[in-house]
């Protein structure tokens, strides 16, 4: 893994109105990679996000951005260096997908990279496979549809960075598998990716790395199959669970104990 | 599209305008409106009208009404799609919210107490500052999240309206005869006594407005995608709002300092254009600029001429017409948002 990781965080916690919502969490995110977050209902992975991002200011420890405090870059710097999916995509006004992909684009707007905008959107049309939809009114669209149009206009910006959150709760199977290979994609291309997902299986597919977080703090991190042990998941999502290995693959599958 | 729409509505601005002024008491057609209105650019040929008094009128009194109730129309239509566009919310309107009669109470003041510390100025300076604090007000108090809900927004606008209500009848009852019917007449909303002066300031507002509007449509286009999103995108998102604020109480201000409270052009022209154009803010704000004037035009010959002998106050027409609208876009946003959202 090389030197600088993409984003790190040292020992950040997070405390509103009394509740430690992220307790010390040490991470490092490089180029390259997949790092899938993990967790409960109300375990910090959105906080985590949001801190990654800019929009939550940890209380103490530190936030870091390619290798500079992130506080220390501009929103427009940030804006062409990271993109950042989240779970509401909803839009107030009717905009279609197009205009709301083109929206991936802003960052570039007056500099040179500005002339990649038209192949840019419609490449990310093409991977979040929503270029039949590009006329619609995002308001008209089903969830699943928003949610990729949304993950369109995210990777629209052509960023060496990627946090999603959550982006697979709303699309069927085959959208989720979709949409997760691009993301391996994204990070094959050199990108670093964070996803927050639900899906213990679809996480012990697709990230390189996992990340399990219980109130707010980690309480493990590896690959999927140091992680996501039967004695760690049925402890960090109190159920009762099994991993069995996979008829054909041996990879295992989490399974809860019915 | 917004090409053809925005010369269309030119067009028929002009049109309005020129048909308009020839209209009232003494009639003039509409060539020799042209006549005189050319004739100072040395462009003759064209009839004038018979009578030197009606030049002389057309001049003094309709040239600078009619251009007064185009600029307020622009105004208002351009305020009213700024709001929606930082409320994130298409009922956001400066006359809803109470942004107009925060403005119409900083007017009072002036009224009532006599104030005239910057001339000509002194009023829409006080409109401005009223109106100004109570956006900043209607702001702090009505989003969550950077989203407005639709029920937190009517009730904010009925609360603000209620107290600045009760301070105009307070301004009402403290003022002598004079600045009484003055506030009255005012409070409904007129075009009528504008003069070229008033039409001056309110110029070099609306030009400083839609300039403003025009630096940040494309930002404001973002925050469609919610706070945090625009943020994402290199967005400083408060600064943003603040600024748009401050453009939207400059253009209420100017509107209501001359011609009162006209509510409901902000909520229709945004409406009408949005569902022509998309919600793409750049040819918005063109678009909403040339309708709301043309919406007044036409909306100011109705209070000229409705009642024979009599000046209809505007505000009356402009909420008879949309109340009814507001109400039918209530029950539509409910409707599509599923709900309160």
């Amino acid at each position: 893994m090389s030197a600088v990781p993409v984003c790190a965080l040292h020992r950040a916690s997070v405390i509103r109105s009394g509740s430690v919502l992220l307790d010390e969490v040490d991470l490092e995110l490089h180029a390259g990679e997949v790092l899938a977050v993990l967790g409960p209902n109300g375990a910090g992975k959105s906080t985590l996000l949001g801190v990654l991002a800019g929009d939550i200011t940890a209380d103490s420890g530190e936030v870091e951005f390619a290798g500079r405090p992130l506080s220390a870059w501009s929103l427009g710097e940030l804006s062409r260096r990271r993109g950042v999916l989240l779970q509401d995509n909803r839009t107030a006004f009717p905009f279609t997908v197009q205009e709301v992909v083109e929206m991936g684009r802003a960052p570039w707007r007056r500099t040179a990279k500005a002339d990649e905008d038209a192949d840019a959107v419609a490449w990310a049309l093409e991977i979040a496979d929503v270029t039949h939809l590009a006329g619609r009114r995002v308001p008209s669209l089903s969830g699943g549809e928003r949610a990729r149009a949304a993950f369109a206009r995210v990777i629209a910006g052509r960023t060496g960075a990627v946090f999603l959150d959550e982006p697979t709760a709303a699309l069927d199977i085959g959208h989720q598998e979709a949409l997760l290979t691009r993301a391996r994609e994204l990070a094959l291309d050199g990108a670093a990716v964070l996803v927050v997902l639900h899906d213990l299986n679809l996480a012990a597919a697709y990230a390189d790395r996992v990340m399990l977080l219980q109130h707010g703090a980690v309480a493990a991190v590896g690959t999927a199959d140091e992680v996501l042990t039967a004695a760690n998941v049925s402890s960090v999502y109190r159920t009762p669970v099994e991993v069995i290995p996979h008829p054909v693959s041996g990879r295992g599958i989490i399974v809860p104990l019915r | 599209m917004p090409g053809i729409l925005a010369i269309a509505l030119a067009i028929a601005l002009l049109a309005a305008l020129i048909v308009t002024t020839g209209v009232g008491q003494l009639n003039v057609p509409p060539m020799q409106v042209l006549g005189t209105l050319l004739e100072p650019l040395g462009i003759h040929g064209l009839p004038l009208p018979d009578l030197e008094t009606a030049q002389r009128g057309l001049w003094s009194i309709r040239f600078p009404r009619a251009a007064m109730s185009a600029i307020v129309g622009a105004a208002l239509a351009v305020a009213g799609l700024l709001m929606q566009a930082i409320f994130g919310n298409p009922l956001a309107e400066p006359g809803v919210v109470g942004v107009s009669s925060g403005a119409a109470v900083g007017a009072g003041v002036c009224i009532v107490f006599g104030i005239n510390a910057f001339g000509e100025w002194t009023v829409p300076a006080f409109a401005f500052v009223a109106g100004l604090g109570v956006s900043l007000v209607v702001y702090g108090l009505s989003r969550a999240e950077g989203r407005t809900e639709v029920v937190t927004l009517v009730l904010t606008g009925i609360a603000v309206n209620a107290v600045a209500g009760a301070a105009i009848a307070l301004l009402t009852f403290l003022g002598d005869t004079q600045s009484r019917e003055q506030i009255v007449f005012w409070q409904l909303g007129s075009l009528a006594g504008s003069r070229w002066s008033q039409v001056l300031i309110c110029v070099v507002l609306l030009a400083g407005g839609m300039i403003a509007a025009y630096a940040v449509a494309h930002r404001l286009d973002l925050l469609a995608l919610g706070e945090r999103s625009a943020r994402h995108l290199g967005v400083h998102v408060e600064r943003l709002r603040l600024f748009t604020i401050v453009v939207v109480a400059l253009l209420v201000g100017s509107a209501v300092a001359f011609a009162g409270i006209i509510a409901f052009v902000g909520l229709v022209i945004p409406h009408l254009m949005r569902m022509i154009l998309g919600p793409a803010h750049l040819p918005l704000i063109t678009a909403s600029a040339l309708g709301g004037a043309l919406l007044l035009t036409l909306a100011d010959l109705g209070a000229r001429t409705l009642v024979p002998m009599a000046d209809m106050p505007l505000g009356i027409l402009t909420s008879l017409v949309g109340g009814p609208f507001f109400f039918w876009m209530l029950r539509r946003t409910r409707r599509t948002s599923g709900g309160w959202a």
